[in-house]
């Protein structure tokens, strides 16, 4: 199969957007899914949070943050081309109906996938408050998008750079500090944000889902490798996620897992296969 | 006469010393002679207890005399009669608990290797003759077939030479199922499989990798509106089992499916040149002790562990896996821990596992499954340093099918609910067979299954 990118568009230095034409995914996507993608023969199998679709064009979209191999050869691969693989939609979507007034966090990259849950609370008709926050003001993302469908916008740097200097904890608790009552917060980031929300909003008892994106191959429940304790219980994020009880959730191991393959995540950038230079094409010739 | 010779010839293979450093196939087969000299030792008996032993009754005496007559490939296509993939059957059936296990010669000598002959001729086959593919008249009739393992595939195989237009789903990027993400290359040689799929694919039928079905299409979609007469499910049992013991969660320990998925699907063993790498350390401990464990086992001393424990709560004589498996791991420095259950797993700061607790076991009275029940000796833990564990503790049938299909029955277990003789569920036009009915068993019985259901549903679409 071939998944042709229909639009590519970088955001910020480090990431970049992908429109996939994937026609069956973008039927059946709903907020808080996500799919699994493979570059190429050699690619690894990797699952990205689906950030928009649109079911009448057939497409699916996704964020990307050049963090490793998979990443850096993904931003190689150009408008026109196609992706091998992409298979979805896959977990759990993100029970968002009944809610009347939500807070949405996104930190870093996770504002990319927080945008969907942000649309859909938007259209049910919701009071949606994002808070989003990038180390400065050159990376910050999808600021209009996010203007389009919240009630309130909070976008925080960590060096103040834009003007509002601070985490998206401390925006959050001056939220809440000032009387804005919130039915539930939905955290979407890197793993020390998320905790640090969820330790805030246990202080105030406001119920928080947070999205969980550990390492996993199929991302069917097959392979077992995204396992994470959730209340004591050992939970598949693909199948029984990737959306949990973020105060059920034991960050301490989770962090730790998110380490396994770290060492072999280096070697691989700099000795993997190189694609520079190579299409899909070829690879299939050579599998 | 028969050839009276007492023991089977030997297998070719290469020497474990060798074998246990790279992942070409362990055994490489009978020569033209070893395979004639082989068969002359079938008695040819007139009652023919082999064909009783075997799941999808191949005519197993028939087949052994052309061989021995040096007729390769009329005993290629005797094979192929009931039996649509005899290289793989070849290397992957237990004959030890079927066909052989019923030979004559077997009562006070050793059995005809029906096996290994199965395997000569099927790659006598493939060397040596084009496979002429003819494309059958179609017969306006759709059926969906949903996993391509070893069911699926035979399925797909048997419809669509009855004109059937057949479609396989497949959730994987590559198709044939366990065939290929969990048997080792050094095993089921992986383009053997290629060459049974690329055959199906030129009889016409439509094998769509990255389907999910349950997620990227459901059952009842498939049956209302896109337009299937029937749908055949041999998904298989992909959902592994953990065994709830504390330290589960530390780096370094895997299910069965992750790390043989990592090693086999991804190509794991070729890392940094394929992106998806393994990690093994120094000690392996695999916990189980059937064929997934050998293959789990014989993987990590392949990928450089020094000592690699299979660890089994029975004895040895109550080992599930097959026989010759067994024996290869033995023979390749797998060191077994035989009646020793593991209590937990102790890590470090940084979350790694470097220590298994296991206690030591007593076989008891017999239980359900008529194997003596392990008991433990109480006092007996010992600690045992590791640093990988690979659980391979069994796997039951993965739940996306079952939640999202209305009205199709499933047990206590999570296994799709069907008629043994033709594969029917509690569901109209849906069938099912293979591991996702019967739970992780072997390729042989899912392509039984497939084999019964695919009458069935031709009976049922043509009445």
């Amino acid at each position: 199969m071939a998944y042709k990118i229909v639009k590519k568009k970088v955001l910020n230095p480090q990431i970049f957007l992908m429109e996939v034409e994937a026609p069956l995914i973008a039927k059946k996507a709903e907020p808080g899914q996500f799919i699994i993608l493979r570059i190429d023969e050699y690619g690894e199998r990797v699952p990205f949070t689906i950030a928009d679709f649109d079911r009448e064009k057939g497409t699916v979209t996704i964020i990307v943050q050049i963090v490793g191999k998979t990443t850096k050869d993904l931003a190689e691969v150009e408008e026109g081309a196609a992706l091998l693989d992409f298979a979805g939609p896959l977990g759990m979507p993100t029970p968002l109906e009944g809610l009347k007034k939500v807070a949405v966090i996104g930190g870093g990259l996770g504002t990319a996938i927080a945008y969907p849950q942000a649309k859909k609370l938007h259209s049910l008709g919701a009071d949606v408050t994002v808070i989003t926050g990038f180390r400065n003001k050159d990376l910050i993302i999808l600021e209009d998008e996010l203007k389009a469908v919240s009630n309130k916008l909070i976008v925080a740097t960590d060096d103040g750079s834009n003007g509002n200097q601070g985490f998206v904890t401390d925006m959050l608790k001056k939220e809440i500090e000032s009387g804005e009552r919130y039915d539930e917060v939905i955290a979407i980031g890197p793993l020390v944000m998320m905790k640090f929300v969820c330790k805030l909003t246990e202080q105030y008892d406001i119920p928080t889902t947070v999205s969980m994106n550990p390492v996993m191959i199929d991302g069917t429940g097959m392979c077992g490798g995204c396992r994470v304790t959730v209340g004591g219980e050992t939970k598949f994020a693909c199948v029984d996620g990737p959306d949990f009880d973020g105060h059920k959730i034991d960050w301490d191991s989770a962090m730790k897992r998110g380490r396994m393959f770290a060492d072999y995540e280096k070697r691989s950038c700099e000795e993997g296969h190189c694609r520079i230079g190579r299409t899909n094409k070829e690879d299939q010739k050579y599998a | 006469m028969p050839n009276m010779r007492s023991d089977k010839n030997p297998m070719p293979e290469q020497c474990p010393n060798v074998r246990n450093k790279n992942f070409l196939e362990v055994t490489t087969g009978y020569t033209e002679e070893m395979a004639v000299d082989e068969a002359k030792r079938c008695l040819n008996c007139k009652t023919r207890p082999c064909m009783q032993g075997c799941p999808v009754s191949v005519k197993i005496p028939e087949f052994i005399a052309y061989i021995a007559e040096g007729e390769f490939e009329k005993a290629y296509q005797k094979i192929k009669e009931t039996n649509a993939l005899p290289a793989v059957c070849g290397r992957v059936c237990p004959q030890e608990k079927q066909c052989e296990s019923k030979c004559v010669r077997g009562i006070k000598q050793e059995s005809v290797g029906i096996g290994r002959l199965e395997r000569f001729v099927a790659d006598w086959h493939m060397k040596n003759v084009e496979d002429k593919i003819e494309v059958p008249e179609p017969n306006g009739k759709k059926v969906a077939v949903v996993g391509s393992g070893p069911s699926g595939l035979t399925v797909a195989g048997d419809l669509a030479k009855r004109g059937y237009k057949v479609t396989v789903f497949e959730a994987f990027h590559t198709a044939g199922g366990v065939l290929m993400y969990g048997i080792p290359e050094f095993r089921l040689p992986k383009d053997i499989v290629q060459k049974e799929i690329d055959n199906l694919r030129a009889m016409g039928v439509d094998i769509q990798t990255d389907v999910i079905i349950g997620k990227t299409i459901m059952v009842d979609e498939l049956l209302d509106e896109m337009g299937y007469d029937a749908v055949y499910i041999g998904s298989g049992a992909g959902l592994p089992s953990f065994m709830g013991l504390e330290g589960e969660s530390l780096n370094g320990v895997y299910s069965a499916n992750e790390f043989l998925t990592r090693i086999n699907l991804m190509k794991g063993y070729k890392f940094p040149e394929y992106d998806t790498p393994v990690y093994v350390g120094k000690n392996v401990a695999v916990l189980g002790g059937g064929n997934v464990a050998m293959d789990a086992a014989r993987s990590a001393k392949r990928l450089g562990a020094e000592n690699v424990y299979i660890v089994y709560r029975r004895g040895k004589e109550e080992l599930p896996a097959r026989a010759e498996e067994v024996h290869h791991a033995e023979e390749e420095g797998i060191i077994f821990k035989l009646l020793q259950n593991p209590t937990k797993f102790i890590g470090n700061e940084d979350g790694w596992v470097t220590q298994m607790e296991v206690i030591h076991m007593e076989l008891g009275e017999p239980d359900a499954s008529g194997r003596r029940r392990p008991v433990p000796v109480e006092g007996s833990e010992e600690v045992l340093d590791i640093d990988t564990v690979v659980v391979a503790i069994g796997q039951t049938p993965n739940p996306l099918i079952r939640k999202t299909t209305k009205g199709l029955d499933t047990n206590s277990h999570g296994c799709i609910i069907a008629d043994e003789e033709t594969g029917k569920t509690s569901k109209e036009h849906v069938y099912a067979g293979g591991d996702v009915v019967t739970g992780a068993a072997t390729v042989i019985l899912a392509m039984g299954a497939g084999k019964a259901a695919a009458e069935a549903i031709d009976k049922e679409l043509n009445a």
